[in-house]
């Protein structure tokens, strides 16, 4: 059991499996805002075969006691099968897609390509002014990228948020 | 007729989407509805109008219609069932709803929608109900296929009674209560997500056995969590206190739970609670804590809250715990199942007690009792507000009537708390959570309904009364005789008791003026009125309206000055209590920081 006298912050990404119905996303997201809960990022989609049950991953913050609080409150939201904290549970890995636009010309355009190479981002789309490219990584990576981007030209970043799964063989 | 709205199970001809919903109330045990008609649920009404088994009672506001529910249902332990139209018939239940979230009271609204293709044109009479009551209910839902209608309606009742109990809300479309579909039972199997743990671990009752035998200074919370785990927890809990010899505490919510006469028993707790019980939290060693939720009129200030004590908590609910307070043992079940695996778990274990640190504990806690913090002085003409609780408490108990109490919200309710004593679970409903004025006379209603020969009696002031006073002529209609006991102190007295401690006394806008005359108020809703202006008209007045029949409004001039003691400040510890008006003045331990507390 986690130390709820513990009063300092703590980053915790949370999957949370939810039948897929209308609303059930309202009521998480109303949840937080209610009770007055951070949400640093927020995604969600079906997971399953027949697309009755979606996983939402919500990255949070909060003391140890208000972690614990926001893990029993998402669990006794009626639509929700499962709550798991993957900060808590062992290792994770955690990704998120960004598209990046950003248009220039001449020596712009070429800085641009050679950090997308270093950072391993694709182009997916190419004006001879302009280029999109698709990311994927922590979110860290996507924000160091981002920040380079920024004096070469960035137009816009459209990013996906963040999801999780926990390493090795054990599913949620 | 009727056989066409509740065919037999074997039946499988489409009903109407309104037949199928009174077929599915019917077959979760739905006896009574409260309700207020309107064009959406049109089809409903059509449909009670053909048939006999489910009652219909017609309130004079939503709102009513929702707290007479909860009284059916607090004093019952049954669903209570809500029906009303679409956007101004379901926002005016939103109160409604949000008190019997707090007071975890099991309810189902049906509201009426607008139909599926008109959902979200601004159509007449639309509101967003599922949007507006997801916070203020436990769920709901918007049936937007009759295939889903008797399922949800099924599993409805199923949220609303189980684990935590709550309000639940189901949004009807007007199409699908007139469209055709079949009738389906409730299912058999689980349901897919919503499955609340009611038995504790056997590891944690160990734990709390053994802390609790190893207690020097132990002290028993118990809450409303006791009284929504039905009587049998209420027993179990009577039976472990006394067999392990503790002090046992109530919460305003918890009264009731434990035998108030019980030499055991120290009062309720918190904000207005007494001297003894305060004290005995703040020093224990080892606190129990079943059913209660360390809400903020209890505690007090957190950093304060009963420093020394190892605190065990046992909720249906794991939210409740470690939500305000750490606790060292928690438990999660339903509190009859805790105090049944509790009870075995203790006679198993072979230790004793430490009986000289309790009998020491005992002495300690006499002491405390000796401060009679409750005493009052009653002389002269003038009415003690805690006097003419006394004495109806006592003239009740001496009419041999099972009686129901009810409250508004105020000075008067916390009066009715600490002077009115509950032997049995079930028999007080008040609003603790929300705090909303104008629960009570509806409450009451719901409680008569439920108990058509106890003697029910709202507690009310004279600014909350009028809040739903309405319902006056609900009970005239249905010949319910709700008995309305009016402490008139002229003021919105809990108001005016903060504005003396931490407003200077400036009593703004908390002055009750231009009050009805409450007497021909009762005669113009076709009850009886009386009034008790001197003390020595209290005892008469109150037999009188125990002996009457009929709906009855007393209105007794209570002391305008009088205040709530004892009291903990907003941000203040249990230790810190005030018990006497001389204390307020002698600057009384409010902290800034109290100050911007509710
Ligand atoms: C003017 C005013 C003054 C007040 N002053 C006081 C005061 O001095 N003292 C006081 O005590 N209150 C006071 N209150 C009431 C207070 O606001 C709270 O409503 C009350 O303290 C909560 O009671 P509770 O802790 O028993 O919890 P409840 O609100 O009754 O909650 C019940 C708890 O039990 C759990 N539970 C539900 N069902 C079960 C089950 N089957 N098994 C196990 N657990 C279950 C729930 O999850 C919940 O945690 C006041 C209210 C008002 C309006
Ligand atoms: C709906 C609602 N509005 C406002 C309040 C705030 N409030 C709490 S007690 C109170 C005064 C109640 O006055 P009265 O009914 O006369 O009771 P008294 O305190 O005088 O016994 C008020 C306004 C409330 N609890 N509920
Ligand atoms: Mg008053």
């Amino acid at each position: 059991m986690p130390d709820a006298s513990d009063n300092s912050f703590r980053a915790a990404t949370i999957a949370v499996l939810v039948e897929n119905e209308s609303g059930v996303l309202a009521r998480v997201i109303g949840l937080f805002s209610g009770r007055g809960y951070n949400i640093d990022s927020l995604t969600v989609a079906p997971v399953d075969a027949d697309g009755k049950l979606s996983r939402i991953t919500v990255v949070t913050s909060g003391t140890e006691m208000v972690i614990e609080q926001i893990k029993a409150q998402l669990d006794r939201l009626v639509p929700v099968h499962k709550v798991a904290d993957l900060t808590l549970e062992g290792p994770h890995v955690s990704r998120e897609l960004a598209l990046i636009k950003v248009a220039g010309s001449g020596s712009g355009r070429q800085e641009a390509l050679r950090l997308a190479d270093a950072f391993r981002a694709r182009v997916v789309d190419a004006t001879t002014e302009s280029f999109v490219f698709e990311m994927t990584g922590s979110g860290e990576k996507l924000d160091a990228f981002i920040a380079l981007m920024r004096p070469v030209g960035l137009v816009e970043v459209s990013r996906t948020g963040v999801v999780s799964i926990a390493r090795g063989a054990k599913g949620l | 007729m009727s056989s066409a709205i509740l065919p037999a199970a074997s039946e499988t001809q489409s009903m109407t989407g309104a037949e199928i919903v009174l077929r599915a109330l019917k077959e979760q045990g739905v006896e009574v509805i409260f309700g207020y008609p309107g064009g959406a649920v049109l089809p409903i009404y059509d449909a009670i109008f053909q048939q006999n088994a489910i009652r219909h009672i017609l309130v004079r506001h939503e709102q009513a219609a929702v707290h007479a529910a909860e009284g059916y249902a607090r004093s019952t332990g049954k669903v209570g069932c809500v029906l009303v139209t679409s956007g101004p018939g379901a926002t005016n239940a939103v109160t409604g709803l949000v008190d019997a979230l707090l007071d975890s009271i099991p309810i189902v609204c049906l509201t009426g929608q607008v139909p599926t293709h008109l959902i979200g044109n601004d159509a007449f009479q639309e509101a967003d109900t599922t949007g507006i009551t997801r916070p203020a209910t436990k769920h709901n839902y918007l049936v937007k296929q009759m295939d889903r209608l008797a399922s949800t309606v099924h599993e409805a009742f199923y949220v609303a009674r189980s684990g935590r109990p709550g309000p639940v809300v189901i949004d009807l479309p007007k199409d699908i209560l007139i469209g055709k579909g079949q009738y389906s039972p409730p299912p058999s199997q689980e349901h897919r997500s919503y499955r609340p743990q009611t038995e504790p671990d056997a590891g944690q009752i160990r734990k709390a056995v053994r802390l609790l035998k190893e207690a020097r200074r132990p002290v028993v919370y118990a809450g409303g969590g006791v009284i929504n785990a039905g009587p049998e927890a209420s027993a179990l809990l009577t039976k472990f206190v006394r067999m392990a010899g503790l002090p046992c505490t109530n919460t305003l919510m918890g009264l009731g739970a434990y035998p108030s006469s019980d030499p055991q028993f120290l009062g309720m707790l918190g904000m207005h609670g007494t001297y003894e019980a305060n004290m005995a939290m703040h020093g224990s060693d080892v606190m129990f804590n079943i059913g209660a939720r360390f809400d903020d009129r209890v505690t007090g200030r957190l950093n304060a809250f009963a420093p020394n004590s190892v605190k065990i908590h046992a909720d249906i609910d794991p939210s409740s715990i470690n939500k305000n307070v750490k606790v060292e043992v928690p438990i999660v079940g339903d509190a009859a199942a805790v105090l049944r695996a509790l009870i075995a778990a203790w006679e198993e274990d072979g230790a004793g007690q430490d009986r000289p640190a309790l009998a020491a504990w005992w002495r300690q806690i006499d002491e405390w009792r000796g401060r009679s913090c409750l005493h009052y002085v009653q002389e002269g003409r003038i009415i003690k507000p805690q006097h003419a609780v006394k004495r109806l408490y006592e003239l009740t108990q001496e009419s041999g009537r099972e009686t129901f109490i009810t409250t508004e919200v105020g000075q008067h309710q916390m009066w009715a708390a600490q002077y009115f004593g509950f032997e049995k679970p079930n028999r007080w409903m008040t609003s603790g959570g929300l705090g909303t004025m104008g629960y009570g006379l509806p409450a009451a209603m719901g409680v008569q309904v439920a108990h058509p020969d106890a003697l029910v009696i709202d507690i009310a002031g004279e600014a909350s009364i009028l809040m739903n006073i309405q319902e006056m002529s609900t009970l005239a209609q249905y010949r319910l005789p709700v008995k309305v006991f009016i402490l008139n102190n002229q003021y919105m007295g809990m108001v005016r008791q903060w504005q003396e401690l931490l407003h200077g006394g400036r009593y703004s806008e908390s002055y009750s003026e231009a009050l009805p005359d409450f007497v021909k108020l009762a005669e113009s809703f076709h009850g009886v009125g009386m009034r008790a202006e001197t003390a020595d008209d209290l005892d008469r007045v109150i037999r009188e309206m125990i002996a009457i029949d009929r709906p009855v409004i007393v209105d007794v001039a209570v002391d305008e000055k009088e205040n709530v003691f004892p009291m903990i400040p907003s941000g203040a510890a249990h230790n810190e209590m005030l018990l006497a008006p001389g204390q307020i003045a002698a600057g009384s331990g409010v902290t800034d920081e109290g100050t911007a507390l509710v």
